[in-house]
């Protein structure tokens, strides 16, 4: 080795030792990083004593060495209150077998069943864990828990990353599995099976069912010039098990007249067992000098013949130093679901021609809905923040569908729905 | 009709990338938080379980909303 070799190897020393040393100091000075933590509470409201929610979350948020962040995540979800059973209103009064089938609850003439035995608390819990996996490209991946009386879920989700064009392109492609058990109450109706009175022995399969999901997601970020930043994504989704609401009913009624009939007017819903689900969703965000406006638009599509559009617009301004005021707009317009039924014939049950799959779940039907709301949010000195939503939320649907003809035509099927959404939360490191 | 418009509008969009960017010294305002594609996650999550609850459909920006035997 010469002298020269031998300075040289002592100059990579002293560089390695360097480098070693200033990554130690970081990792170490990461990990000394605090949480960052966000709580927050969400009260949720419907009109006409629907349903009501209160969700407390806390998430937080801690860099453990350079760039490498594990996220976590604890939500409650505490449910009250009643929604539309798809049975039709009638002109006498109603009783319904409680899906227990221990007891039972009436409707007045006139207006649309409501089932009220809705009340549910739901835990979830996710841990996420992301970093560089090279210079260009991220990963992340995560899992998902949560359960509730009669439904539980696990997901486990994965997402690379990697820029392009100096960090000007950003390709991204993730997965998600998710598989699903659900054992209601009174266990797994058999598919247009009657309601039977309380005390009867109702028409029932297995106490409980599944469904596995499965997610991908393929995304393209770009920064288009200093002040707009572009998303766009395509994503397919592929369900496969019990895709059916095991509390959904449809009215049979007579051909001629739309009454209610006599017996047996109570059918258990029925949906196909595979859905592919697939979306393009654009977004773009634009900065001004002190504010931002972001528009996102999402179209939707699936093997249930639903469409749907959603665009979503927020303009956050920024009006202090350490205050900002975020005003939102949401449009959405779905079409229904081909197997969306708002009644049953009595002669289609008569003579065995049912259709294969039917339900009246109004989510399946053709509505709009429209949010209006604002965020107010204020930064505290030692990096603490608060924030306030406010926001309205609003379905509007055909009262009277394709379908619906004699008596049930003097009905509104789809009275307006109103929502109120509050949420106040609060940020801090820890 | 309509995917097909969409597809064809969003590639366009998206063509000649690499004479779209900025330089590193002029990403001050995308380096804003309030520029972050997801800059409120916890509201955001709120949202995808409600619509996920009340609409038929559910996705798009991310895997939100699922877990849920509320639809």
């Amino acid at each position: 080795m010469t002298q020269q070799d031998s300075q040289q190897h002592a100059e990579i020393k002293t560089a390695l030792k360097m480098a070693v040393m200033s990554l130690l100091s970081a990792s170490a000075h990461a990990a000394d990083n605090p949480w960052q933590v966000e709580t927050s509470g969400l009260f949720y409201s419907e009109n006409d004593s629907r349903v009501s929610a209160i969700e407390p979350v806390v998430s937080a948020r801690k860099e453990f060495a350079d760039e490498h962040y594990l996220n976590l995540k604890l939500v409650v979800d505490a449910l009250t209150g009643s929604t539309p059973s798809g049975a039709l209103p009638s002109n006498s009064v109603q009783t319904f077998t409680r899906p227990s089938g221990n007891g039972s609850y009436t409707i007045q003439p006139g207006e649309l069943p409501l089932d009220d035995t809705f009340h549910d608390t739901r835990v979830a819990l996710s841990a996420n864990w992301e970093q560089p996996l090279s210079d260009l490209w991220r990963g992340q991946t995560g899992v998902n828990f949560s359960r509730e009386y009669d439904f539980t879920s696990i997901g486990v989700s994965g997402n690379v990353a990697r820029d392009l064009n100096d960090r000007n392109t950003t390709l991204s492609a993730g997965i998600n599995l998710e598989n699903d058990w659900i054992a209601p109450e009174g266990d797994i109706p058999t598919p247009f099976a009657a309601m039977q009175p309380v005390g009867a022995v109702q028409a029932r399969g297995e106490d409980s069912d599944s469904k596995t999901v499965v997610d991908f997601l393929f995304g393209v970020t770009q920064v288009i010039n200093s002040r707009t930043l572009m998303q766009l994504n395509y994503s397919i989704s592929q369900s496969d098990g019990y895709l059916t609401d095991p509390f959904k009913i449809l009215s049979v009624v007579d051909d001629a007249t739309g009454d209610l009939v006599g017996t047996d007017a109570y059918r258990f819903e029925n949906r196909p067992d595979k859905r592919t689900k697939q979306s393009l969703y654009w977004q773009t965000n634009y900065r001004l000098d002190r504010d931002r406006i972001r528009l996102s638009y999402r179209y939707f599509w699936d093997d249930w013949d639903i469409q749907s559009h959603t665009v979503d617009l927020s303009y956050r301004w920024n009006f202090a130093e350490n205050q900002f005021l975020e005003p939102e707009l949401r449009y959405y317009q779905q079409g229904e679901a081909e197997f969306y039924e708002p009644l049953l014939l009595e002669s289609d049950v008569l003579s065995d021609t049912l259709p294969e799959f039917a339900s009246a779940d109004q989510r399946l039907a053709e509505f709009n809905a429209l949010t209006v709301g604002v965020k107010y949010q204020r930064q505290l000195s030692n990096r603490q923040h608060w924030n306030a939503r406010l926001a309205m939320y609003q379905q509007s649907g055909e009262g009277s569908p394709d379908g619906v003809f004699g008596s049930n035509a003097q009905y509104d099927l789809f009275p307006s729905l109103t929502a109120v959404i509050a949420q106040v939360g609060y940020g801090f490191e820890w | 009709m309509m995917k097909k418009t969409l597809i064809l509008l969003c590639m366009l969009s998206l063509t000649g990338c690499s004479q779209l960017g900025v330089k590193s010294w002029e990403r001050s305002l995308l380096a804003k938080p309030d520029m972050a594609l997801n800059d409120d996650p916890i509201t955001q999550a709120f949202n995808d379980h409600t619509y996920f609850s009340k609409e038929a459909s559910s996705g798009g920006r991310g895997f939100g909303g699922g877990g849920c035997g509320c639809n």
